[in-house]
């Protein structure tokens, strides 16, 4: 009995009408948490934090790189669990969540490279270096690629779900392997004329708006997590009642047009 | 037909006579893996000290490229036929037929690679303190990939146009096995230790006998059920 009720919020959970409502509630604290770390993170980082001894200001380009990093990694094993335990409990809020994570994830990978490459030119003099972060950065770019090719690629919506989720796992496995094969690699072939100039550790001023950027990603990512998932949830549930009832609410004349 | 090995030798057996069968078709990836190495020094430059510096890891890149042409069809003629439905119904595991067909396709293609690669070793002028090595490291090398491989068949069998996606699902997952495969063999010829990267590679085809073809079943049933 005492294990039954402890489950309830679990299969709750499930159902997408549960959770569109509850995030509803949420949106809004989301929002201003979002933006009022962003905006901290951001000034503080960019105009109050020391310049960088040997870097000048170039090297404020982190307060956006390595956030994006971390979030771009995490986000592939939060979209792997999402595919997994849609696999397991055959919950179908979790594909949704799956399939939303997907793209954000592709996009905060890619914003990590990018930024890398942007930091890479007064740093290093070049854009682009084979080095095993940013390499293994790309592979995981090709991760996210694969999962995002394959869920599009199926006609039953289901088959697409069930095949990106067993990806994803598969993926998940894989990246510690890569990572450390990577990082092997790295150590074999590298080149004596580039040496990554980040400290061992960072100065204090530094290092509090960095912390304040990781948080406003994650709360960011969580926001984008979440906004994806509703309009997914709209897109797939489309044909329910509830769905109706919020889109003669937001349009009635429109919505009165089309179910007649 | 099945014994106590639970279908994999009748599926070894089953899939080594149909390659026999096709005797052509199952050439192409040697053709492929021959033909691309007469594109690099064409492209490259015919001098044989530059192609011996490139030539371990080129070896390597063309030997995955043939596998993975291989792959795509590794479960599409028993999809069409109807005999993997076949498959999937019998009552035994599903992951020890799995497995036979995924033996009989290294047996088909990665073996016939490994023991061609000497030819290609010659041609590409690999110093011959690597030819042992690149046989063992391939030997190994793309046993795994057959197996990485069949997970990607196994998820796009029912795709019609599925070829390009396996590729792009399969070539992250391959990137280990490429980078201590060339590894191995340009190790022997700088005269270091090579058994260090293959025994890498072992520990990850130990690792893919396992875990592969519990994915493998799984994106099978998948399919079957849409």
């Amino acid at each position: 009995m005492a294990s039954g009720r402890s489950w309830n919020w679990f299969h709750r959970m499930g159902s997408p009408r549960w959770f569109y409502e509850t995030t509803g509630r949420w949106l809004p604290w989301l929002w201003v948490l979002t933006l009022a770390l962003m905006i901290t993170g951001l000034v503080w980082g960019l105009a109050f934090a020391p310049q960088d001894a040997k870097q000048g200001n170039s090297f404020r380009i982190i307060y956006l790189h390595v956030p994006a990093s971390f979030l771009a990694l995490a986000g592939y094993y939060i979209m792997a669990i999402a595919g997994a335990v849609g696999l397991i409990w055959k919950m179908k809020l979790s594909y949704m969540v799956m399939k939303s994570a997907a793209p954000i994830g592709a996009a905060l990978t890619f914003l990590a490279l990018f930024t890398g490459a942007v930091w890479g030119k007064p740093t290093w003099g070049t854009y682009w270096v084979w080095d095993a972060r940013i390499t293994s950065m790309l592979i995981l770019l090709f991760l996210y690629l694969g999962v995002l090719a394959l869920q599009y690629a199926f006609h039953s919506r289901e088959a697409g779900n069930k095949a990106s989720a067993i990806l994803a796992l598969v993926g998940t496995v894989n990246i510690p392997i890569i990572y450390k094969s990577v990082d092997w690699w790295y150590t074999l072939h590298q080149p004596a004329t580039i040496k990554l100039t980040s400290a061992p550790s960072m100065h204090p001023d530094m290092f509090q708006p960095l912390l304040v950027m990781i948080l406003a990603l994650y709360s960011f990512y969580a926001l984008a997590l979440i906004l994806f998932t509703r309009a997914e949830i709209l897109q797939r549930e489309s044909k329910t009642g509830w769905v109706r009832e919020l889109a003669q609410q937001a349009h009635p004349a429109q919505s009165a047009g089309v179910t007649k | 037909m099945m014994g106590a090995s639970g279908g994999f030798s009748a599926y070894v057996r089953r899939d080594l006579l149909l390659a026999y069968r096709r005797r052509g078709e199952a050439a192409s990836p040697i053709i492929f893996f021959l033909l691309v190495s007469t594109l690099i020094p064409l492209g490259v430059s015919p001098d044989s000290a530059r192609l011996a510096e490139l030539a371990p890891g080129i070896i390597w890149v063309m030997a995955l490229l043939a596998t993975l042409l291989s792959t795509e069809s590794l479960f599409a003629s028993d999809y069409q036929d109807g005999s993997l439905e076949q498959m999937l119904i019998t009552p035994q595991l599903l992951v020890l037929p799995v497995l036979g067909k995924v033996t009989a396709h290294w047996l088909v293609t990665g073996l016939p690679l490994t023991l061609v690669s000497p030819v290609i070793g010659v041609m590409l002028s690999l110093p011959t303190a690597g030819t042992v090595p690149m046989m063992a490291s391939l030997a190994l090398g793309t046993a795994c990939l057959s197996l990485i491989g069949a997970v990607g068949a196994a998820l796009t069998v029912s795709l019609r146009k599925g070829g390009l996606l396996l590729s792009v699902l399969v070539i992250p997952l391959y990137m280990p096995v490429i980078i201590f495969g060339s590894a191995s063999v340009q190790s022997a010829i700088d005269g270091l230790n090579w058994f260090g990267p293959l025994a890498v590679l072992g520990a990850m085809l130990s690792a893919a006998i396992v875990l592969c073809p519990l994915a493998i079943a799984g994106a099978l049933r998948l399919v079957s059920n849409n």
